[in-house]
């Protein structure tokens, strides 16, 4: 097991090694991921997420190469989906990010969805933990973008920032939907080729709408932005500096922590559990339970019940 | 459970622009269930290799025709070695005489492609060269 | 389109109709019963559906003045000079360039000696994205694909010896044509040539560019602006250039299919038109200059139908929407070049007979010139021996075959003029797409073109892979049989030689006088101004093509492809 060792003193090959681990949920995933938990807890976390299209990874490509100029070591999780049918995938965001990958602070790494639904996995989740017991102090994360179902970011990012462009502009609908929730730094993209100001504006007053019934210090900025101009990124790296610090300074970060080593727990323990009863459940009761079910002798209730008495009381 | 994927790094070292093959191997290596990584047109040789590593694929794929193959390729092994990383597989295709194929297979190049292979071809190889432990 | 019965009269064509109906129910039904037909539907390499038989019915509705004519008249249909091959057999202008300019030069004295009638030249890759030699980025490539141009020094190397007003030279150069070309203009001038005298062309088609090859530097709009600064300059001072050579060979062979490159090309032509009208120039002072690059490739009629669409799509548009009133303005003037993507590593000599079969379509289809690939470019570049056996396929076609002794010898043919006619609709549709996108520009920022293209070459290999379209030697009758095929290197010193003349030349110029005019074309840059007067200037204190290139980058910035598999 000289791998975490190898990793935990910085060899880039070893972390890559134990990412791939992680990911494919090898037999020592955990006792891994255990080894690096004392480790982790000081990396900010930004995820990144906004309809397909509309910039995020060249964003993130000027995000890394400011951050590795104040010094931070970075690292960058993209996601894009896989296949349902086949499992395969092509991943293709970090050919926006070669400017910055070569650098000896950067590491990018591209996952695919894997069969998971919502913009990012548990697999995601674990690989943050380990890119944060590297040592990064920026760790960024690509979603694949899917709008509502990127709720999820919320629950592992510190800092959500959501790309779009004046192209979604007319598409109000998108605005409605989750997306315009889980901002707390949006980015109107692409201001080189459409009317961002209006769709500035446009945010600027869903966001005020909204927050007059949550009670948070943090009014989310709206910034417009051209990633192919190079503009607009010095004012994003400002305010994701800025969140960070308003995280600490108020407090809020200790929430969101405690909520996320939460998730973690309740995660593990629904798919630990439930995978140990479901082995259980046929030797148990042999095939036939689903029939009984079927011809109404019993019910999905009573069988988990009776499961649960036999094996967890 | 989750499958442990084959990943490959697709990547047209130097200048050419012809992508046209390595775009089809893409979409079919995909297809067959593999996670490709593709890095596109005009990458350096370090670019390729340091890619490599930070995604940990098992093969890096490199198409040349611009006849540049007998400078590419031994400069990615050379540094794939620098980094201690000789155990990923590197295949290459595009237009390659014969003697050259033969030399580069000599400094470790573990499969080479002409033009008119089939993807399926391209498919066996590289589950071959990996093994049966993925997929 | 015509409708009603115009070529035939309507008794006889009653009579047809009902005698098709009969042999369809007697003759045709016993031999399907006899023996069943190869495949259920039989499809061109466009997916145009080819009928069992054509008969006087598929073009009797056609208006034979109007839509087809007479050579040398619109819409050109037949060809664009009223003697074609019968006058003049076409220019067979094989493309050439390897290692250093000096081995170039001295193959073009061979080529010239042996019958050529035109130069080509092959830029290696650094030279074509428009990287000096001892850029990072040329590393193993200098001089590996064609000649490496750094200084107007390579170009005047390059063409010693060679009189620059008696030859006709043809550049593949595209992202950095306007400062290869001023190189080459600089060079005649030195010999003494007058810029009116020159004659030749540059490719100089961006906008294929991010559709195929992908030899782009800048964005497409500064990109097309440069283009437009050549056309205007050539309009102003090389009446005898020309100045862009709208070309479909790349989108081919990056894997469209032949109604597509019809299409596009044509497609890209009109955008080229647009961009120079809008800069104020008269459409008859520029339009006779623009020609145009087709590959040729093994669907013989389609190809032909191809070529015979193309003039035709190209004279209507350029007489009714661009109001061209002079004859050459409406000519469609084409090269062509066989195709390299069809030609195969396996059995290689198999290849001369592609490219025979290629070459025939090319000058059934009315070529101005003419390329054939050697057999043995699956496998490495060229020989000498096989350039010289691809050259011979031209002159066996031309002496030999008896197709140049009549004009467009394919012409009413029930089959061809269908298809002609099938082409050029489908043509219009890609139009009308391309037009619902906001034009070619926009079709490229937003990867229709690559999409299509991608689609067509994936469909084309899963055709392969699946055995429905057989690759003879490759998926069909393949042999062990390996035919030893001499291979020509390039020597690894060129890259280092190539690097020192570099050296060279850049300590034996003026650098202040480059540093200025270096600054006087980024300042022009910036105004929008014709940028060939300051390129011509920088060309001739030596200043390299990086050099130039890096400038512009700073004004216009750079490119980078979108993602489309
Ligand atoms: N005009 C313009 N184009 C941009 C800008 N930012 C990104 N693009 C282009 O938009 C396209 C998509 O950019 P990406 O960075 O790949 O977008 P993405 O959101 O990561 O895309 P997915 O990962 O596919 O969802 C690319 O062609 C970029 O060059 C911008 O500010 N202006
Ligand atoms: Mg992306």
């Amino acid at each position: 097991m000289g791998l975490v060792e190898d990793m935990l003193k910085g060899d880039k090959r070893a972390l890559s090694r134990v990412i791939t681990l992680v990911e494919n949920n090898s037999q020592n995933c955990e006792e891994i991921l255990s080894k690096l938990y004392p480790h982790t807890g000081n990396s900010q976390i930004i995820g990144v997420t906004g309809p397909p299209g509309s910039g995020k990874s060249t964003l993130i490509n000027h995000l890394v190469r400011e951050f590795v100029r104040k010094g931070y070591k970075v690292g960058v999780l993209a996601i894009d989906p896989s296949s349902e049918f086949t499992g395969g995938a092509l991943l293709g965001d970090r050919i926006r990010m070669l400017e910055v990958s070569l650098d000896s602070n950067v590491f990018i790494r591209s996952m695919g969805t894997r069969g998971t639904l919502g913009g990012i996995s548990r697999k995601t989740k674990e690989v943050v933990r380990v890119l944060e017991a590297f040592g990064k102090d920026k760790i960024i994360i690509e979603t694949i973008g899917a709008g509502q179902s990127d709720i999820e970011i919320t629950r592992t990012a510190h800092t959500v920032i959501v790309v779009l462009t004046p192209e979604t502009g007319d598409d109000v609908q998108v605005l409605k939907a989750g997306i315009m929730e889980i901002g707390d730094i949006y980015v109107v993209n692409k201001a080189d080729i459409g009317n961002a100001e209006f769709m500035v504006e446009e945010i600027k007053a869903l966001i005020a709408s909204k927050s007059s019934n949550v009670s948070k210090e943090w009014t989310a900025p709206v910034i417009k932005a051209s990633a192919k101009k190079k503009e607009g990124i010095r004012e994003l790296v400002e305010q994701v500096e800025k969140h960070w610090n308003y995280l600490k300074v108020s407090g809020e970060i200790n929430k969101l922590e405690e909520r996320r080593v939460k998730n973690e727990v309740v995660d593990t323990l629904n798919r630990k559990i439930s995978n140990y009863l479901l082995s259980k459940l046929e030797s148990e009761f042999g095939k036939e339970i689903f029939d009984e079910i079927l011809k109404r002798k019993e019910s999905p209730y009573s069988v988990v019940n009776r499961l649960i008495k036999k094996f967890l009381c | 459970m989750m499958a442990e994927k084959i990943r490959v790094l697709l990547a047209k070292p130097g200048l050419d622009g012809h992508d046209r093959g390595i775009k089809v191997v893409a979409r079919a290596l995909r297809d067959s269930g593999m996670e490709v990584i593709y890095l596109g047109i005009r990458n350096t040789p370090e670019q390729i290799v340091e890619t490599a590593i930070q995604e940990d694929v098992d093969v890096i794929g490199l198409s040349i025709l611009s006849g540049s193959h007998m400078y590419h390729f031994p400069r990615i092994l050379q540094l794939l070695k620098e980094r201690k990383a000789e155990d990923i597989v590197v295949i290459g295709g595009g237009i390659i005489p014969q003697e050259d194929k033969e030399k580069l297979e000599k400094m470790g190049v573990k499969a080479i492609f002409g033009p008119g292979t089939s993807t399926q071809e391209i498919i066996k190889k590289i589950k071959e060269l990996i093994g049966n432990k993925k997929n | 389109m015509c409708r009603g019965i115009n070529l035939f009269n309507s008794k006889k064509i009653d009579e047809m109709k009902k005698s098709i109906d009969k042999w369809e129910k007697t003759t045709l039904e016993e031999s399907l019963k006899l023996k069943s037909e190869r495949k259920k539907e039989f499809f061109t390499s466009s997916n145009i559906v080819v009928k069992r038989v054509y008969t006087p019915l598929d073009i009797a509705n056609k208006d034979y003045l109007k839509e087809i004519g007479l050579p040398g008249e619109y819409p050109f249909t037949r060809g664009i000079h009223a003697t074609m091959y019968r006058a003049r057999i076409w220019t067979m202008r094989q493309f050439a360039g390897f290692g250093t300019a000096e081995q170039t030069n001295k193959r073009f004295k061979y080529l010239l000696q042996h019958g050529e009638t035109g130069l080509s030249v092959a830029f290696d890759f650094p030279t074509l994205c428009g990287y000096d030699s001892d850029d990072l980025m040329s590393k193993g490539e200098v001089g590996a694909c064609g000649v490496a141009v750094d200084t107007l020094k390579d170009m005047e190397i390059l063409f010693e010896g060679i009189p620059l007003n008696k030859v006709t030279t043809s550049m593949t150069i595209n992202g950095p044509a306007a400062t290869i070309w001023s190189m080459y203009i600089v060079t005649a001038e030195k010999q003494g040539a007058k810029k009116e005298e020159l004659g030749g062309t540059i490719q100089n088609d961006i906008l294929k560019e991010y559709m195929a090859q992908k030899s782009f530097i800048f964005p497409p709009e500064p990109s097309l602006k440069l283009v437009v600064d050549t056309i205007e300059y050539a309009s102003k001072y090389l009446p005898k250039w020309n100045p862009i050579s709208i070309s479909g060979y790349h989108i081919r062979e990056a894997g469209a299919n032949a109604v597509q490159e019809l299409a596009f090309t044509l497609a890209d032509g009109l955008t080229y038109v647009e961009a120079t009208l809008e800069r104020g120039l008269k459409v008859d002072d520029f339009a006779p200059r623009l020609s145009f690059f087709f590959a040729c490739h093994n669907n013989f009629f389609e190809e032909i139908a191809k070529f015979r669409a193309a003039r035709r799509i190209w004279a209507r548009e350029m007489k009714e929407r661009f109001q061209a009133k002079k004859k050459r303005s409406l000519w469609l003037r084409f090269h062509t070049q066989t195709s390299g993507c069809t030609l195969t590593a396996q059995q290689p000599y198999n290849n001369i007979v592609r490219v025979a079969i290629q070459a025939l379509a090319a000058v059934l289809g009315g070529t101005q010139s003419l390329h054939t690939n050697s057999m043995d470019e699956a496998l490495s570049l060229p020989t000498e021996f096989a350039v010289r056996i691809a050259l011979r396929t031209q002159q066996i076609i031309a002496h030999e075959s008896g197709v140049t002794d009549t004009i467009d010898p394919l012409g009413g043919s029930y089959y061809v003029e269908w298809l002609t006619d099938k082409m050029e609709e489908e043509c219009y549709k890609y139009f009308d797409k391309i037009d619902k996108l906001g034009g070619v520009v926009e079709g490229i920022k937003r990867g229709f073109f690559q999409k299509e293209i991608a689609n067509s070459a994936h469909k084309y290999q899963e055709g392969i892979d699946k055995g429905e379209i057989i690759v003879v030697g490759v998926n069909g009758y393949a042999t062990e049989e390996l035919m030893p095929v001499p291979i020509f290197r390039i020597e690894p010193e060129v890259e280092k030689k190539q690097i020192e003349r570099l050296k060279r030349v850049k300590m034996e110029r003026n650098s202040k006088k480059v540093e200025e005019a270096i600054d006087q074309l980024k300042k022009a840059a910036e105004k929008e101004e014709n940028l060939m007067p300051y390129i011509i200037n920088a060309v001739k204190e030596y200043a390299t093509l990086g050099e130039i290139t890096k400038a512009l980058k700073e004004i216009y910035g750079e490119y980078h492809e979108l993602l489309i598999y």
